[in-house]
């Protein structure tokens, strides 16, 4: 299969409920075609709002505008969209088989006995479901309503696939394995995929693009690396990943800390934001660094140890250091950041 | 207490149905005898044409009420529900006072065709008696299950393309059944053994209830009448249960 | 899948928004007709009940004659009715609190018999079991002559309410698990059934006597046939009004009972919106 989808842009979308409520602040994006855009937040956030309103299950406040490439798609109501999507709940029907659940979007269109069989054993192939298709619905696993949900979403070639937190209802291990597998998927069926998720891991596995959300706004758009490495704010920071957030005195190209200096790039002088990632961080003995601190709890996670360190900063730091690292709590160590690993958020000074 | 005041008569009931100059033979004279067999037809197509238009009525107006939030709602609710537990003598009254010699019905067609409508007593009087009472019953069912349905189930359908009219073909409706089923059933059973209202309106048409009570009292035929209740009993024992494993609860009183 | 081409501009809305409030509207002009064929016929017969002359109509006069009259022919029924109603209600708690409770600690194979048992009498109508008992107990001259014989009908009618209102309330609270509880905390089983067991089956209690007692006070099925001319019941005497008496006398007997039996429905309505029926999702 090729890629069949067109380009989405959202123009001053916004979602005031009837009870007031704003859902979602007026916003404007641009989805390529082909890309895979993670709408990433809280529960809250607005991101399944954005993601109603690109189905056509909620029509955005006057003055928004959507459009599938250069078709006007706003009035266009959900059933003439030719979208696929992919419910949390998998919504699939009860009273049909799986065979019947992946081709009714195709029954709907008209589309022959014959020609319907053969689309939907391609797509058994390409989901993996061989065997199932006469199996009702409740005999199937969490795993198996995945695939047949997704199944039944792109059977129709939709210009557009949807995906509602579509792994979240399944447990940890089959979440990783099915992560994974989507990923190899939407890369092969090249559709523009717009994914909402409140795991960052799946964001940053599935994402082009990710679009951290943040009380009906964005936060920050941008690849899954900018997102980890070159957080927009304090908020996305904490958000994606493990951050340790300090606040201090910036001074001579270094943050002025309880526990000594922290050399910065690009520093200006002032109050600032700085964030730093666990891993960032290396132990060395106090003597070799200008910033120091006491071991205050270490803990064995595996790959790797996490330590807290106290002293160093105004609040604990997390710091990630290697498995075989000879630490332990009471003692006093060194820190050392590599400069470029120092990053400081705009405008979050408080 | 209850194996004595309630499983002994039971048995006894049985045993009683029986034991008329005909034996056991009575039990297939409610098929065979004209008499029983014409009023046994009449009860069954009552029934089924009673619970047929209480669940087209009863579904339009849950799907109304469930998907709708309008000042007034629950007020709306409890009218369509308060008859539930009302006796079937007093619905019997109240349809004589609709479509009886002094009913509103009459009034109303005699001023606009000039013609007075009376049918409480006939086959369409006890139609809309068990009509009156099944409402209530199907309502709360049917309400209970749209209010399960998952809302994405409709999205989906829709996504897939579907207008509103095979969204509720092949999904919403499909998705119901239970619910019909289970508060049909309950409705039907209900109306086959609806004694009260038919006390009241049956004078010219025969139900299988009427039928037990004049066997038993006027023709004092006890065997037979106890024959034919058995019938009853396990007609509406039968369709309850088929109620229940299709998941219903509320249960048939009247 | 034809890609729909469609003009721009707010007018391309209007029809689907015109076609959602008619179909709204249509959809609640038929709601409110059914609502009100179930409310008209019980609004004309409590105005019926307090009106001079029904024939002629409202402007004949309103008057209280009606029920003045029902009070002196039919007040030993209304009494009885309600005698009868608690007795119901005392012996159905008396027979279904420990017996609910039993059946859902046990929960095996013999429990499931005997609640299939208890609420067997849901499932056949009221005439077959007044038969059964005529045919069992009529014999008994003084058992068969006295209210008790009704009492009896009513309690193998309205206990499996009872029993099934508690133990609806027994599955729901996890109850077991309280019990558990309180008995981990050195409760002893009287303890827990007074401080733990009662008080969380009070909602399930209080559903299930307000069904049993508005059940019993509109039985007719069992009773009719169960009574003798000096254990006349309410319903009892309605029917006997309906076929015998003026239509406004048997209005103000239907409106008396109204008056009892309303209240009684819109505690069971109130308990319902509460927790029952029509909470959950949304």
């Amino acid at each position: 299969m090729t890629a069949h989808g067109v380009a989405i842009h959202l123009e001053n979308c916004g979602k005031t409920f009837a009870n007031g409520a704003r859902a979602l602040e007026p916003t404007t994006i641009d989805i390529a075609r082909g890309e895979t855009v993670v709408f990433l937040g809280p529960s809250g956030c607005g991101k399944t709002t954005m993601l109603r309103i690109i189905a056509g299950l909620e029509t955005p406040d006057a003055g928004g505008r959507v459009r599938f490439g250069d078709e006007d798609v706003t009035d266009t109501p959900i059933e003439r969209r030719n979208v696929g999507m992919v419910f949390q709940s998998y919504a699939l029907f009860p009273n049909m088989n799986v065979a019947e659940n992946i081709g009714y979007g195709l029954k709907i269109r008209g589309i022959g006995a014959a020609e319907r069989a053969q689309r939907v054993a391609e797509l058994v192939t390409l989901t993996g479901i061989e065997g199932l298709e006469t199996r009702s619905i409740d005999q199937l696993s969490g795993g198996q309503r995945q695939r047949v949900a997704l199944a039944r979403a792109v059977a129709i070639r939709p210009r557009v696939l949807l995906l509602d937190e579509p792994l979240t209802a399944l447990d940890a291990l089959l979440r990783e394995r099915l992560r994974s597998e989507l990923n190899s998927l939407l890369r092969a069926l090249g559709i523009t995929s717009v994914y909402v998720t409140h795991d960052q891991a799946e964001a940053m596995t599935l994402g082009d693009r990710i679009v951290v959300m943040r009380k009906g706004a964005i936060a920050q758009i941008g690849s899954p690396r900018d997102i980890y490495f070159a957080p927009a704010n304090r908020y996305v920071a904490e958000f994606v990943g493990a951050a340790n957030v300090v606040e201090a005195e910036c001074r001579d190209g270094a943050l002025i800390l309880p526990g000594g200096s922290l050399p910065v790039a690009h520093a200006t002088p002032g109050r600032a934001v700085a964030m730093v990632r666990p891993e960032s961080w290396s132990i060395v003995p106090a003597t070799a660094a200008t910033l120091t601190g006491r071991v205050e709890t270490v803990i064995f996670v595996g790959d790797r140890l996490r330590v807290t360190i106290a002293g160093a900063a105004d609040r604990p730091l997390l710091v990630d250091a290697p498995n075989g690292l000879a630490v332990a709590p009471g003692q006093t160590v060194g820190l050392t950041v590599p400069p470029g690993a120092v990053r400081l958020l705009a405008g979050e000074a408080a | 207490m209850v194996v004595a005041f309630f499983l002994l008569p039971m048995a006894r009931l049985i045993v009683t149905g029986a034991s008329g100059p005909s034996g056991i033979a009575a039990y297939a004279a409610i098929l065979v005898e004209p008499r029983y067999r014409a009023t046994l037809i009449n009860t069954v197509v009552l029934a089924t044409a009673t619970t047929a238009a209480a669940l087209v009525v009863s579904t339009i107006a849950a799907l109304f009420l469930q998907r709708h939030r309008f000042p007034g709602r629950s007020l709306l609710i409890a009218l369509l529900t308060f008859p539930l537990a009302l006796p079937g003598v007093v619905i019997g009254f109240l349809i004589i006072l609709l479509a009886g010699r002094q009913g509103l019905i009459g009034d109303v067609t005699a001023f606009a065709f000039g013609e007075k409508w009376v049918f409480a007593y006939s086959m369409q009087g006890l139609f809309l008696g068990y009509l009156y009472f099944s409402i209530p019953r199907v309502i709360l069912t049917v309400m209970a299950a749209v209010e399960k349905l998952d809302p994405a189930l409709e999205e989906a359908a829709r996504t897939l393309g579907a207008q509103p009219w095979a969204v509720h073909r092949d999904v919403i409706l499909p998705a119901l059944m239970p619910a019909f089923i289970a508060s049909g059933a309950i409705a039907f059973a209900t109306a086959m053994g609806a004694f009260g209202t038919a006390f009241t309106l049956a004078t010219n048409v025969n139900v299988l209830p009427m039928l037990i009570y004049t066997e038993f009292t006027l023709s004092a035929n006890i065997a037979m009448a106890a024959a034919l209740s058995v019938g009853l009993g396990l007609v509406t024992w039968a369709a309850l249960a088929l109620a229940r494993s299709a998941g219903g609860t509320v249960a048939a009183a009247g | 899948m034809t890609e729909m081409r469609r003009p721009l501009g707010p007018i391309i809305r209007r029809p689907h928004v015109l076609r959602a409030r008619l179909l709204f509207a249509a959809q609640l002009v038929f709601t409110l007709l059914l609502a009100a064929f179930l409310i008209v016929p019980a609004g004309l017969s409590m105005l019926a009940g307090v009106t001079e002359n029904y024939f002629i109509g409202v402007r004949s006069g309103l008057t209280l004659r009606w029920l003045a009259q029902v009070w002196e022919l039919y007040a030993d029924t209304i009494l009885r009715s309600f005698v009868i109603a608690i007795a119901t209600l005392v012996v159905t708690i008396v027979i279904g609190l420990p017996a609910a409770y039993a059946l859902h600690r046990r929960g095996d194979r013999v429990a499931r018999l005997v609640e299939e048992i208890i609420t067997l009498p849901l499932a056949i109508p009221g005439l077959a079991i007044a038969l059964a008992l005529l045919l069992s107990y009529g014999n008994f001259s003084d058992f068969r002559r006295s209210w008790l014989f009704i009492l009896v009908g009513h309690v193998i009618f309205t206990l499996p309410f009872m029993v099934r209102s508690i133990m609806a309330v027994l599955a729901a609270v996890n109850i077991n698990l309280l019990d558990e509880g309180a008995a981990s905390l050195g409760a002893s089983p009287w303890q827990r059934f007074r401080d733990v067991i009662v008080p969380n089956v009070k909602p399930g209690l209080l559903a299930g006597s307000l069904m049993v007692v508005t059940l019993s006070l509109g039985e007719f099925n069992l009773t009719w046939m169960l009574h003798t001319p000096l254990t006349k019941t309410l319903p009892v005497g309605l029917a006997d009004s309906y076929a015998s008496m003026r239509l406004e006398v048997a209005s103000a007997y239907t409106l008396v009972f109204f008056i009892m039996i309303i209240p009684l429905l819109v505690a069971m309505q109130f308990m319902a919106g509460r927790g029952g029926l029509t909470g959950g999702r949304r």
